[in-house]
């Protein structure tokens, strides 16, 4: 599953000419999209944004893909995850620490305003500051100074890492290097806004006016619970142009009822197949309206290492029996009806840099003989405490995790022999409360969605020490080193070696069991055509065209 | 009776006072932080934490937030919820599709519950009755979630006869399929309540005499059986509308109804106790008044009760 | 209080009615003096509830829900000797959703577990949760809605007004509250569910019950067994209450399915039974994934849950015949 691509340097030229090498793999969905209605309004499945939308307070996707076809970054990513000039003219650094980033001239917003640098800083500086309390605060960390415009209470409003030099150029300087930086320059946190929106967010975020491919159709056009209308944006002009008459996010409580709407011909783009109909998609649709395409995200069990039957050297081997005594490929194969791709690692395969090969990846291969063995060693050094049996936590209120909670449970008693239970949580927030005050009692389901197509995205922010989605407690200096050095690597190739080095003490320590890879099963209506996903598992909602 | 029901009001203060208490105090006592709703799977700083708590008085002890409530709706200021919406505003939008739906269901629930019950009354043992009854079996054995699904899947999406989903005007010929789908399991038990009460009264001297006058069978059977035989339907029914007003989250959620029923659940989800306590105190009202219906309709049912 | 003495003295209310009424005496031919009619001066009086029992021993309706009742009863208690499988292990992926095979009648569920086993062994805790939540719902709102019928009143007023309170609480708020009180936090089992479904179901049995005692209360019999000197109490538990059952036997035998359901209803909300119980509830809930697939794995809990509640109807239309002497049969 190695990516074909070639690697991408992200040094001074590099970036300059991002914009040429956009088609990387994949055919370019945009030119594609040629042919077909371009008339048609497309109507996609949606979920309700969880707060107003305003760019560096987003943090889920519902909010999240709307706010996508509403703002155009400096750069965007294609449907490879390979990134392309939107806003910015060039970003040019020589040390990875210190960024020039020039725009484009003459863009605007679609009420009129222009583009400039202060749209940019001004709302990295409003993201970032702790009196406004923006959940997508913590993107901003690398840069300098925003630990003290971060910190409980402060006044600090600005970070002292951006400088606006003109209208169209602005510098910024990290705290360290980190040569994949401008890669996460395409999250919706860095968007920018215009002046109005910071003066009056909570009015901005029901009505917000981006730079991006779309814009609302009108006053109210979010309506809530119910959907989103979106209309082209004339005044945008970039790869991501409108091929279609707009885009509609109708709201959906759950996918199975979005099912129904798909194969009734209601509903023209479903970005994600229910467990329940993963068998029956592709007799429904046939294989010409359904589409399996893999995308940055995994699943993994968290197993804490406060858990004294899962600490020390015996709480390693029985990692390792546990990670063995997993069929991946039959459960991808049976629940998932092959929706899913075996773990080898602990990030995702469409990302630069990703190795099936790291030594240790044989622990994530199903080996019932050998996790029998390892056990028995962890026997002997010290005994399994019986009256601490494994659970495996999830949460029962968002996602159908159930089924597939089940079977690896089932799995580990056949092949193992251990005593295992499912232990459902009612709501996330309890099981997320547990995780993070470190008080859960057994194993727990986990998982990434990368936010911007990079091997660090998918480590950094969960197993170095502190870091706020470490829900095993993993604890090693010398990982958290190497991530370091990765991230100052004069470029991502060389970063993501790094990287990959770092993932080796993972694949033998086993934090968490990685599981399997993220494949977005998606289908569309007889009405529309042109259909394609991204990087992200998110359709590229601009090029669906009308047939 | 003007004296009576004049009480029956007074008693909602009470009940007001009781219903919110209790309620802001179990959304108190849920489960969890409810900042960790907000920040979701990737958490937030320290720093942003608290500043939401601040702003959602989540800090506050328990009486504190409570009287904070209070003090909020007796200024007619009912506060916002997590993505900081007004939560009156968040009522008027879902209450009316609610309301209609809650309705539909009712007059099915009664109109066929009523009928059919009836007729398996008057043919106890016979084939009719034991058709109604396997009917009402599956009914009550196969969950809503599995029921509902189906009813969608045959006519929403094999026969096309309706749309899968309801839009967000919720029309009457979209809510059709929804209301008998949320109506189902109660029509089982008005079906049964009024076929038991028909056996009963069916059998009762008034039905004989009446019968022996030489009154014809259907003014029999309508005035004299089925009127008498309404009081424990009519209770059920009145008690019912709250239920299925609050209580429609799998219904819901099958057609993707932009109800009250899911609206609460998000809002027990997410922790937001103002969200929760408003929406169910407006259940609360409607069910008493409800409830305070069926009590004069009782008076009218059966003269011998009266209320002084 | 002038309207309590009219309540007393019988005044024609409303529109007199101008039909003419013929009035005549049949025939003993035509009315002969039935069974029904004798009375026994010599014996004892007996109490409605023998009379009951031997009205009910000679019923087929209840012989027969009877028996099935003592067959669903036979499998809850000693489920290994109605399948020789174990209903949680072995439980193949390759199995998954598979059709029945020789040891294996009717076939496997998703997670390749073998139906027949995981029904007969559900059978216990669906069982418990039904019949024990419906005894929790029957004697609390029973009791509640007996006194406030009978009483009226301000004690009325109290009770029904709980009873309002807890009807409207949202049950899944409660439910998500109770399973995490420290008590229940870490043993989450068939009393929990029996907790939680009778906390929020009473007030319905309540309400039922009350309009049934206010319809009662003012009968006749009652009012002729008070002035025979029974006290109010006695007379509430001797004479009201069962004659007051049929609506609350109705709502009894339904809602027992219905909490079975609820069970699994429970679990789609992560509050219900621990995944390793065995339960229908569990089984329907964890089948509606493969609905489309593989209905039989939804059937057969089903139809289990189905015959179980069609004997507990049919024990209930029994008994109800049974303390109606009117619809004795002759």
């Amino acid at each position: 599953m190695r990516s074909p691509r070639t690697p991408k340097l992200l040094s001074v030229a590099a970036v300059a000419l991002l914009a040429l090498t956009a088609c990387g793999g994949g055919d370019n969905s945009a030119d594609a999209g040629a042919e077909g209605d371009t008339g048609r309004v497309i109507i996609a499945d949606g979920s309700e944004p969880a707060q107003p939308l305003i760019p560096t307070n987003t943090n889920e996707v519902g909010g999240g893909a709307v706010l996508d076809l509403l703002f155009a970054g400096l750069i965007s990513y294609d449907a490879d995850g390979t990134p392309q000039n939107e806003m910015a003219d060039s970003i040019d650094t020589e040390d990875a620490q210190n960024y020039t980033i020039k725009l484009k001239e003459g863009k605007t917003f679609s009420n009129g305003d222009p583009v400039t640098a202060s749209s940019f800083v001004d709302a990295w500086n409003f993201g970032a500051a702790a009196k406004n309390a923006q959940l997508g605060n913590t993107f901003f960390e690398s840069i300098e100074g925003y630990e003290e415009a971060s910190a409980e209470g402060s006044t600090v409003e600005t970070m002292s890492g951006l400088k606006v030099v003109d209208d169209t150029t602005f510098t910024v300087t990290l705290s360290q290097p980190e040569s994949d930086w401008p890669l996460r320059l395409g999250y919706s946190a860095f968007y920018p806004m215009t002046a109005a929106a910071l003066a009056d967010p909570a009015t901005y975020g029901e009505n917000p006016v981006g730079n991006g491919p779309y814009k609302f159709a009108g006053e109210g056009a979010w309506q809530h619970n119910q959907q989103i209308e979106l209309v082209p944006n004339e005044s945008y002009d970039g790869p991501q142009k409108a091929q279609n008459a707009g885009v509609t996010f109708k709201i959906y409580q759950n996918d199975t009822t979005a099912y129904q709407d798909l194969i009734s011909d209601n509903l023209d783009i479903l970005k994600t197949i229910p467990t329940s109909d993963v068998k029956n998609f592709k007799n429904d649709l046939g294989e010409e309206r359904s589409i399996e395409s893999p995308y940055a995200g995994n699943q993994t069990i968290a197993i804490p290492y406060y858990l004294e039957n899962w600490s020390g050297e015996a709480g390693k081997l029985r990692r390792q029996a546990l990670s063995m005594s997993i069929d991946r490929e039959e459960i991808t194969r049976v629940i998932f009806s092959n929706g899913r791709t075996p773990a080898q690692d602990f990030t995702a395969p469409v990302l630069e840099g990703f190795d099936e090969d790291l030594p240790g990846s044989e622990n994530l291969e199903f080996n019932p003989d050998e996790a029998k063995k390892l056990w028995a060693e962890a026997e002997e050094i010290s005994p399994y405490n019986e009256a601490e049996p494994l659970t495996i936590a999830y949460n029962a209120d968002k996602g159908d995790h159930k089924t597939w909670v089940e079977a690896v449970i089932n799995g580990l008693k056949n092949n193992l022999g251990i005593e295992a239970t499912g232990k459902p949580y009612a709501t996330f927030k309890e099981a997320r409360t547990e995780a993070t005050g470190g008080a859960l009692t057994g194993a727990i389901r986990s998982g990434w969605q990368a936010d911007y197509p990079s091997l660090y995205n998918f480590l950094g922010p969960i197993y170095t020490e502190g870091a706020g989605s470490n829900d095993a407690r993993y604890d090693n200096p010398e990982f958290d080193e190497l991530l370091s050095t990765g991230l100052a690597a004069s470029s991502v190739e060389e970063g993501s070696e790094i990287m990959n080095q770092a993932q080796e003490m993972l694949l033998e320590d086993l934090p968490a069991i990685p599981l399997w890879y993220q494949v977005a099963q998606g289908g569309w209506s007889t009405n529309v055509t042109n259909v394609e996903f991204g990087w992200n598992g998110v359709p590229l909602y601009h090029a669906i065209t009308g047939k | 009776m003007a004296g009576y029901v004049l009480r029956r009001f007074l008693q909602l203060i009470p009940v007001f006072l009781g219903a919110t208490l209790l309620l802001y105090f179990l959304v108190f006592s849920l489960p969890g932080d409810a900042t960790a709703a907000i920040c979701g799977e990737k958490g937030c700083t320290p720093a942003v934490e608290a500043s939401l708590r601040a702003q959602y008085n989540l800090d506050e002890p328990f009486w504190v937030q409570y009287f904070l409530y209070l003090k909020g709706v007796l200024t007619f200021d009912l506060g916002v919820n997590f993505a900081g919406r007004e939560i009156a505003t968040i009522i008027a939008e879902v209450f009316p599709t609610t309301a209609k739906l809650a309705v539909m269901a009712l007059v099915f629930e009664a109109v066929f519950g009523i009928v059919f019950g009836l007729f398996a009354g008057l043919r106890k043992g016979k084939f009719f009755d034991s058709t109604v009854l396997v009917v009402s079996l599956v009914v009550i054995s196969v969950p809503i979630f599995v029921l509902g699904f189906l009813m969608q899947f045959v006519f929403g999406v094999k026969l096309a006869w309706t749309n899968p989903t309801v839009s967000g005007d919720a029309g009457f010929t979209e809510l059709l399929l929804p209301a008998i789908v949320l109506g189902l399991v109660s029509f089982a038990y008005v079906l049964r309540l009024t076929r038991t009460s028909v056996i009963e009264n069916a059998n009762a001297d008034y039905v004989r005499t009446a019968t022996a006058k030489g009154l014809s069978r259907p003014r029999v059977v309508s005035v004299h059986i089925l009127r008498n035989s309404m009081i424990p339907v009519a209770t059920f029914l009145g008690a019912d509308l709250g239920a299925l007003m609050g209580g429609a989250i799998v219904t819901e959620g099958i057609f993707n109804v932009n109800g009250v029923g899911n609206t609460l659940y998000r809002a027990v989800q997410n922790g937001e106790a103002p969200v929760v306590v408003s929406i169910v105190t407006v259940l609360i009202l409607i069910f008493c008044l409800a409830n305070l219906l069926v009590d004069l309709l009782y008076a009218w049912l059966d003269p011998r009760i009266r209320y002084a | 209080m002038p309207e309590n003495d009219k309540a007393l003295t019988p005044v024609p209310r409303g529109k007199v009615s101008s039909y003419p009424i013929e009035h005549f005496v049949a025939d003993v031919e035509e009315t002969p003096v039935l069974p029904v009619d004798a009375s026994t001066a010599d014996g004892a009086p007996r109490s409605i509830w023998s009379e009951a029992w031997r009205s009910l021993r000679r019923q087929p309706l209840f012989i027969i829900s009877a028996l099935l009742l003592l067959m669903v009863i036979i499998v809850a208690l000693f489920p290994g000797l109605f399948t020789s499988q174990q209903p949680n292990d072995n439980c193949l992926l390759a199995n998954s959703d598979g059709g029945p095979a020789p040891g294996h009648p009717l076939g496997f569920t998703q997670q390749g577990c073998d139906v027949l086993a995981r029904v007969v062994y559900g059978t216990r805790s669906s069982l418990m949760v039904g019949l024990f939540a419906t005894l929790g719902v029957v004697v609390v709102g029973g009791i509640v809605g007996a006194l406030a019928g009978f009483f009226g009143g301000w004690v009325d007023a109290i009770l029904a007004r709980v009873s309002d309170i807890f009807f409207a609480l949202p049950m899944i708020l409660g439910a998500i509250v109770v399973v995490q009180l420290p008590f229940f936090r870490e043993n989450r089992n068939v009393w929990t569910i029996v907790l939680i479904l009778a906390t929020f179901g009473w007030p319905q049995v309540a309400r039922i019950t009350r309009g049934a005692v206010l319809e009662i209360r003012n009968a006749d019999f009652v009012t002729a067994a008070r002035s025979l000197g029974v006290s109010r109490m006695a007379a509430l538990i001797k004479h009201v209450l069962p004659n007051a059952m049929a609506p609350v036997i109705v709502i009894a035998t339904i809602s027992l399915g219905t909490f079975i359901v609820a069970e699994s209803t429970l679990s789609f909300l992560g509050i219900g039974l621990p995944p390793d119980v065995m339960s229908w509830g569990n089984d329907i809930f964890s089948a509606k994934s493969s609905l489309r697939s593989n209905p039989m794995a939804l059937f057969w809990p089903a139809l289990a849950l189905s015959l179980t509640v069609l004997s507990f109807i049919m024990l209930g239309d029994a008994l109800r015949d049974a303390l109606d002497p009117k619809s004795r049969k002759r």
